[in-house]
């Protein structure tokens, strides 16, 4: 099982394809990935991109409830099988997602994730100690994020205020994800798989951007063209 | 008019909820307001020490909750002012005995007769706090500057916030003029910058507090002690008059806040 699986955020969840090849190993791989960043799974709605696999409603069925000892919820069942989508129908899943487009006709299903991140959250109001947002998306805030609050993104997360709180941006392993704010100053901050703490401040508060450059968390002025 | 429900609650221990609790109910029963002060703290109880009531007590929360007396006979009357009551806590029972709905059902029974119902909440985030938030009309937050008791006010915020009791009101307890003055205590400003609600109160630390709590006789009492007339501000301002804040802090000039710029590193 080469690489790690592909997981695109779409509106309603993520979409996860698997690979072909037995399907006690690809039932190992998947959980295996949502253990290895259970931060990130937690409380998430997953629709499963199968292909042409056979399986019956009993597979699902147990592979729904050792999702559900993770916290993840299994949501949908895209298959090309008829009788693997009767038998996603007959537990009440979902068999194809609410935007056509990313079931019918990207079968190939390329795993280009970043663009496919299509839709952020707005949140207009301030992210206190204990609160925490998680988006397989981009995280747009227009207030502060407190000490004690946390945001877990799949894309970019934005700050249109103070962020003092804890960050994790391209939290499914996207390293060209961006944390920008207009006083960046974290408790800690996550890009991918990099962690940083922010230094001591000196000078004036001016907006800035943490970023991933040559393999190292960074922090530079905001210059309004983040996305270099 | 029914009376107003008003939980004090903050999150941390030992910032001063029940020393808040018993003077604003002091301070708006001394302007002739019907007010009742009701301990939720089930377990540690300590406000009828506070107004030293102690040893009247017969019935409690518990008692009443459960039925063993009538809400009438757990009332105490204060024995200075006419208006005052308390109803105690159980001190040998926890906050399980109580449920949030009991808290309401009680709260909705006292609205007819009193003006005011403060409710002294314990500490935590559980139980006992959602116990005492459950019936509130407004919650007061207390915190006092330090960066621990900050933080666990802005949990409680957010928590209120949760529950629809918000928007919440903060007081400042217990802040030193001379540290806030060097930039070894965070200011009133720094406080506010992170929690961002409404302030209703800025109480200096004062001696008297504790010399009045441990007497039984809080501070507001009288109103001389510089922390007993910001506990009566507050109560004008639950009484919608508009009070300039006393500057407590003191002539907070250029040098302090350059001094508190270098302590902090630009870091609240």
């Amino acid at each position: 099982m080469a690489g790690p699986l592909p997981i695109k955020g779409v509106r309603d969840g993520l979409l996860v394809t698997l690979p072909g090849g037995a399907w006690h190993d690809v039932r190992a791989t998947l959980l295996a990935t949502i253990d290895a960043r259970a931060d990130f799974f937690r409380g998430a709605r997953l629709a499963l991109q199968m292909e042409d696999r056979a399986l019956g409603a009993a597979e699902l069925g147990s592979l729904r409830d050792q999702l559900a000892e993770r916290d993840a919820s299994l949501w949908a069942v895209l298959s090309s099988l008829p009788s693997t989508r009767a038998a996603a129908a007959d537990l009440g899943l979902q068999i194809s997602l609410t935007t056509p487009r990313a079931s019918e006709e990207d079968d190939e299903a390329q795993p280009e994730a970043e663009e496919e991140l299509p839709q952020a959250v707005f949140l207009q109001r301030t992210l206190r100690s204990g609160q925490s947002v998680r988006h397989p998306g981009h995280v747009v805030v227009l207030g502060d994020v407190n000490p004690g609050a946390e945001i877990v993104a799949g894309g970019h997360v934005l700050v249109w205020g103070r962020l003092r709180g804890v960050v994790h941006a391209g939290a499914a392993g996207d390293a060209s994800a961006t944390i920008a704010a207009l006083d960046l100053a974290p408790t800690q901050l996550r890009i991918a798989g990099q962690i940083a703490v922010s230094p001591q401040r000196r000078g004036a508060v001016r907006p800035e951007v943490a970023l991933i450059r040559d393999g190292q968390l960074v922090a530079e002025p905001w210059e309004g063209d983040a996305r270099r | 008019m029914p009376g107003k429900v008003v939980t004090i609650t903050s999150g941390k221990g030992g910032v001063g909820k029940t020393t808040a609790t018993a003077n604003i109910g002091v301070a708006l029963a001394s302007t002739g307001a019907r007010v009742v002060c009701l301990d939720a703290d089930i377990g540690l109880r300590n406000l009828d020490v506070v107004m030293g009531l102690e040893n009247r007590i017969v019935y409690d929360l518990v008692d009443v909750v459960e039925g063993r007396c009538k809400l009438r006979q757990a009332l105490i009357k204060d024995k200075r002012l006419p208006e005052l009551h308390l109803i105690p806590a159980a001190q040998t029972r926890d906050k399980t005995a109580v449920s949030p709905k009991d808290m309401v059902r009680l709260a909705d029974e006292m609205r007819p007769e009193f003006d005011w119902i403060l409710i002294d909440s314990p500490a935590g985030i559980e139980r006992g706090f959602r116990n005492a938030v459950a019936p509130a009309d407004m919650v007061l937050i207390v915190t006092n500057p330090e960066v621990s008791a900050v933080r666990d006010a802005d949990r409680i915020i957010g928590l209120v916030e949760a529950e629809e009791k918000g928007p919440a009101k903060l007081i400042l307890n217990r802040v030193k003029p001379e540290m806030v003055r060097r930039g070894d205590m965070l200011a009133t400003a720094d406080v506010l910058e992170v929690l961002a609600i409404e302030l209703i109160g800025v109480v200096p630390e004062d001696d008297t507090v504790l010399v009045a709590s441990n007497h039984g006789s809080p501070a507001a009492l009288d109103g001389k002690s510089r922390a007993g007339r910001a506990f009566r501000d507050i109560a004008r301002r639950l009484n919608g008059e508009t009070v300039p804040f006393e500057d407590v802090e003191g002539g907070d000039g250029l040098f302090g806040r350059l001094a508190r710029m270098v302590r902090s590193g630009g870091q609240a």
